[in-house]
């Protein structure tokens, strides 16, 4: 093993013993800790709770870590739990505080400045995923072991697109912080590419584009209950009977009437997090409509979701005058 | 000799084939329709068919639609007399000939769970009935099982030939070909299929014994186990990463729970049934406001006892499950269910 890759493993082996440590003196105030564990095989990882000292040995911390574990704490209210976060599913924490929806003094968080986790679908577009035997990662690289064979991937090319363009690795609120901070090493740049591709496309164009895509949801609402900030779910206006607010129909006008609610509620909330995406069992790349509203509004409201928790979302609020609005000019 | 029963099926005619097919009878078969995913649909020319890797989604909906109207309904008012009105309705079943290609074993054996409680019986479902009778079924014996597969815990078999018409072995250039039932047979006479050679059907005799058995869950006495372990806080902690989606549910081969809204439009409307998950909280949502489901605890525990007591102990121990593995693959947090069924078989 080479130098730099030694040196990234002792990183991620100082960051786990750093996690672990934090744990073992916390863990006695709290209902328990939630974090990762090894899934059901070794390419994937799977959210823990942590409720004893034995079960501390079983957390495990790499770019295998792809699930914003925030996404609990809305139902959690009430009981005291830690929870372990990257920098971007600290901004999901940040905006659940803003609008009131968790309470800090209730959360020992454990943030872990990160380098980026991998998108399991550029990595099952590529490789047979159906029996793994070993994964290991270097410095730039993943290495997956199957039947065929060892197949080494350049990590830049899975990366999820959020870890492409991160401007915010290291949490932006956190107790205990398991290694050294460190600031935005990507172009920011680079997050919008795709919606910008989308953007390119006539208006018919563009519907073409997303009826193929959406014609495969399965209204399974994963997208709806992995998003940290979709706290309606059980209420949620896509099931609702009474008022029946939507159809129960599965083709593709619903699904795409589906989307495009689930968006819009969350203009100027959505952090980028990506669990829409990732967790959809179709692999259907929904993230992009969140982030072309995200795209909006930051040109309207100079405005990022999950950056400050005294910040109030622009769509909370009310100014007579919007500065980056000239309306007077129109 | 050429065998009446077993014939050869050149990998180059499966187009072909499948396009001839589909004049007479809907074809559905695995399509990949993006780059990670592959789903039952119907044939159409040109669509890049795929038989190497399990379909994402399992094909219920062939004979049970995730969208079916039930009836229609218009309602007139009398002009003679305004607070009068008449309600028509229209209901109608359909099925098709139909043509099930290319469904695993385990992809069968989850409709057996559709015949147990909708084809079979004292009540039977007409159109599920209707679909069910009108369906072919070519069966791909399963070769390559993945790392998530437990059918042979389930009772199956990746080279179980039950409930199929037809199976098709993997072999070199193509698939043999064998006729498990009279429909099967009559498939058989279509000129893309050709006389296999001893060679052929030793070779394919040869890649069934080969299949490796998968992992063993210790499902014994699973039924009695699961109704004493009824306890909250087991399936608290069992559940705790689950996020209470129906993706688990959408994706089974054996999950057959189901919905029936009236969506209304003006004058009229219709009913129809959709696909229904246990994981949500709508699902036991009572009239009155009452859930006797209310946290995920208890609708993950009547996930796991509905497949594996309450269904086999209503349905001659079939179990609920094909044990596909798609839950596991599907699951947005990796919620391994032939762990939970470990956990709760050594449980207290």
């Amino acid at each position: 093993m080479d130098h730099v890759a030694r040196s990234v493993k002792e990183q991620a082996v100082a960051v786990l013993a750093n996690i672990k440590e934090a744990i073992t003196r916390e863990l006695e105030g709290l209902a328990f800790v939630i974090g990762w564990e090894e899934g059901y095989d070794p390419l994937h990882a799977a959210p823990f709770f942590v409720r004893s000292l034995a079960d501390i040995e079983r957390l495990i911390w790499n770019p295998l870590c792809v699930h914003n574990l925030t996404s609990y704490l809305p139902k959690l209210k009430g009981r005291k739990v830690g929870i372990i976060c990257k920098g971007c599913d600290s901004r999901s924490i940040v905006q659940l505080l803003q609008e009131g929806l968790i309470k800090r003094e209730e959360l020992v968080i454990i943030g872990i400045p990160c380098r980026g986790v991998v998108d399991m679908a550029r990595i099952k577009a590529r490789v047979d995923c159906s029996q793994i035997t070993d994964v290991s990662f270097t410095e730039k690289a993943i290495a997956i072991k199957t039947p065929d064979g060892r197949q080494e991937i350049p990590l830049d090319e899975v990366l999820a697109t959020k870890c492409l363009s991160c401007q915010y690795p290291t949490p932006l609120v956190y107790d205990h912080l398991a290694g050294a901070a460190f600031s935005a090493q990507r172009p920011a740049a680079a997050l919008y590419a795709e919606v910008e591709e989308i953007e390119k496309l006539d208006l018919k164009e563009r519907l073409a584009h997303w009826e193929k895509e959406l014609d495969r949801c399965i209204r399974c609402y994963a997208c709806r209950n992995a998003c940290p900030l979709c706290v309606c779910q059980d209420q949620c206006a896509a099931e609702s009977r009474n008022p029946h607010w939507f159809s129960q129909r599965t083709g593709v006008n619903e699904k795409v009437m589906w989307q495009i609610m689930h968006a819009l509620h969350l203009a100027g909330r959505c952090t980028d997090c990506g669990e829409c995406e990732r967790a959809c069992p179709m692999d259907i790349p929904i993230q992009r409509i969140r982030r072309k509203l995200n795209k909006e509004i930051k040109e309207l409201f100079e405005y990022e979701a999950g950056i400050n928790p005294e910040d109030t979302p622009p769509l909370y609020t009310f100014k007579v005058e919007e500065p980056t609005i000239k309306e007077k000019e129109w | 000799m050429v065998s009446l029963k077993v014939l050869f099926l050149a990998e180059e005619k499966i187009p072909v084939l499948l396009k001839r097919l589909s004049k007479t009878s809907q074809v559905f078969a695995p399509v990949q329709v993006s780059d990670t995913v592959v789903v039952f649909q119907e044939f159409s020319n040109g669509a890049q068919v795929v038989f190497d890797k399990q379909a994402s989604m399992p094909p219920k909906g062939v004979i049970f639609p995730q969208t079916e109207q039930f009836l229609s309904y218009t309602y007139a008012k009398d002009p003679e007399n305004l607070t009068r009105s008449t309600v028509q309705l229209d209901h109608q079943v359909e099925a098709k000939p139909t043509l099930l290609f290319g469904a695993r074993p385990c992809d069968v054996q989850g409709l057996a769970v559709f015949d147990a409680v909708f084809t079979q019986g004292q009540w039977q479902d007409p159109s599920v009935k209707a679909r069910t009778d009108a369906t072919t079924i070519v069966t791909l014996l399963c070769v390559k099982p993945e790392g998530t597969c437990f059918c042979t815990s389930v009772g199956g078999s990746p080279t179980a030939t039950e409930g199929a018409d037809l199976a098709l072995t993997p072999v070199s250039g193509g698939y043999v070909a064998e006729a498990i039932t009279e429909k099967g047979k009559t498939m058989l006479q279509d000129e893309a299929f050709t006389p296999a050679k001893d060679k052929q059907v030793k070779e394919a005799e040869r890649v069934r014994a080969a299949v490796k058995k998968q992992d063993t869950l210790p499902l014994k006495q699973i039924e009695q186990k699961l109704i004493k372990l009824f306890s909250t806080e087991f399936w608290e902690q069992m559940s705790a990463p689950c996020i209470s989606c129906g993706a688990c549910t959408y994706v089974c081969p054996a999950c057959y729970c189901f919905n029936i809204t009236d969506e209304p439009a003006g004058m009229g409307g219709e009913r129809i049934r959709t696909w229904d998950s246990c994981m949500f909280y709508q699902y036991t949502l009572e009239a009155s406001g009452h859930n006797p489901r209310p946290t995920k605890a208890e609708r993950y525990r009547n996930r796991i006892g509905h497949k594996f007591s309450y269904h086999p102990t209503n349905y001659k121990g079939q179990f609920g499950c094909s044990g596909c593995g798609r839950c596991i693959k599907a699951c947005p947090v990796s919620l391994d269910i032939r762990q939970v069924l470990r956990e709760a078989t050594t449980h207290g």
